[in-house]
């Protein structure tokens, strides 16, 4: 064995190197795989389990929230085309509400306008009616008169 | 010489002094085994309670053991990369968590209360042989690491911007545990022997600052060994483009 004589001790000192150097280094490869099955592997084992427990929900977490968002945006598109398809329907019902209103006016105007016309013509004969009875009685009476005056005379 | 007169004032500190154990013909450091045992104990026996009942919703003890898996698997990641750092996370863990429960329990359980034959017991990272061991260790993995995961396309990386780069590559291979030996040996080491310097000069209140920064200086060594181990592997893994 290697030995340094060191602080004058015939046996010994600081720098003795002896058998204790491979001894102690087989304990630490012995302690080595000691450690690895009693603490390394089992606390590994549990850590990464955990570990990979949480990358896992965090996945799925983010998953659920990209599939909410598409949902909430596919609503939202139905939502939208929902809204211009009633914009649609209600332009149109006020479009053919227009157009019955307009229809419905003119059919009463030209009932109005025909009901009137008739109702001139019918005063304008009953006038010329009463008009020529009017002269035919005035005839009749100035012919009356005529004839009396011719009597008295 | 200057150390011996050192020694003989501060005998009381027996630096350098071991209790040996003889086995067949090989001599070793006992009391670096005896507090190895001791703090690997209290290891293994913390680490099982907190992994006797895994549940989902961690509780107690598994919180403690969850933070200091995550925070290994960031250590192991930021210098290996994704791709392999899984297969070397334990090798990393058990460098920091040996490093670390040997500098604490060093530095917290009053160990000079136990008397031994010969020598004392303390930190097992202040003795250079465990630091060695674990040095040669991250050198063989990053070996490893570089051979099995490019093959022989492992020492591009010595001739990596140019082949003038080739000696130092070398010479790294070599500094490496060396340095991440010494660095560790010297911090611990020097550590203990401050505060017993001062625990022997001024027993009282006066080394409790130092004890706490020798806490701090164990947890950054502790972190600073598995950082570069960590890093010479993912720097032997790498691949050059």
């Amino acid at each position: 064995m290697l030995a340094f004589n060191f602080f004058g001790a015939t046996e010994g000192g600081l720098f003795d190197i002896n058998a204790t150097l491979p001894l102690m280094a087989i304990q630490v490869v012995a302690l080595t795989y000691i450690l690895n099955s009693l603490f390394f592997k089992p606390v590994g084992n549990v850590v990464e389990k955990r570990e990979k427990f949480v990358s896992n929900n965090i996945i799925e977490a983010k998953n659920k929230l990209s599939e909410v968002k598409k949902l909430e945006a596919d609503l939202l598109s139905q939502l939208q085309s929902a809204r211009t398809e009633a914009q649609r329907i209600v332009s149109e019902a006020e479009d053919e509400s227009d157009k019955l209103y307009k229809e419905a006016l003119e059919l009463a105007n030209n009932e109005a306008n025909a009901s009137k016309e008739k109702a001139r013509l019918e005063i304008e004969s009953q006038t010329s009616a009463a008009r020529d009875q009017l002269s035919k009685q005035a005839d009749d009476l100035s012919e009356l008169i005529v004839n009396r005056l011719i009597l008295e005379k | 010489m200057f150390f011996n007169s050192l020694l003989t004032n501060f005998a009381a500190l027996e630096v350098g002094q071991h209790l040996y154990w003889q086995i067949g013909n090989i001599r070793i450091h006992g009391q670096v085994f005896l507090t190895s045992w001791i703090l690997l104990g209290a290891l293994l026996v913390f680490i099982s309670l907190g992994t006797k009942k895994m549940e989902n919703d961690p509780k107690g003890l598994q919180n403690l053991l969850e933070f200091l898996w995550d925070y290994i698997r960031d250590l192991a990641r930021t210098q290996i990369g994704e791709k392999v750092y899984r297969d070397w996370m334990p090798f990393i863990g058990t460098l920091f968590l040996f490093v670390f429960v040997s500098n604490w329990g060093g530095a917290l359980i009053p160990w000079r209360l136990i008397k031994l034959p010969s020598g004392e017991l303390g930190a097992p990272t202040a003795d250079i042989n465990t630091t060695i061991a674990l040095a040669l260790l991250v050198s063989l993995s990053y070996f490893y690491a570089g051979l099995s995961n490019k093959g022989w396309r492992y020492f591009e990386y010595y001739v990596h911007p140019t082949p003038i780069m080739l000696p130092f590559k070398i010479l790294e291979d070599f500094t490496k545990p060396l340095s991440l030996s010494f660095r560790l040996f010297g911090n611990i080491l020097a550590d203990e022997l401050v505060v017993g310097v001062l625990v022997f000069l001024v027993p009282l209140i006066l080394p409790i600052p130092v004890m706490f920064l020798g806490l701090f200086t164990s947890a950054i060594q502790a972190l600073i060994f598995a950082t570069l181990a960590a890093y010479y592997i993912g720097e032997a893994v790498e691949e050059h483009h």
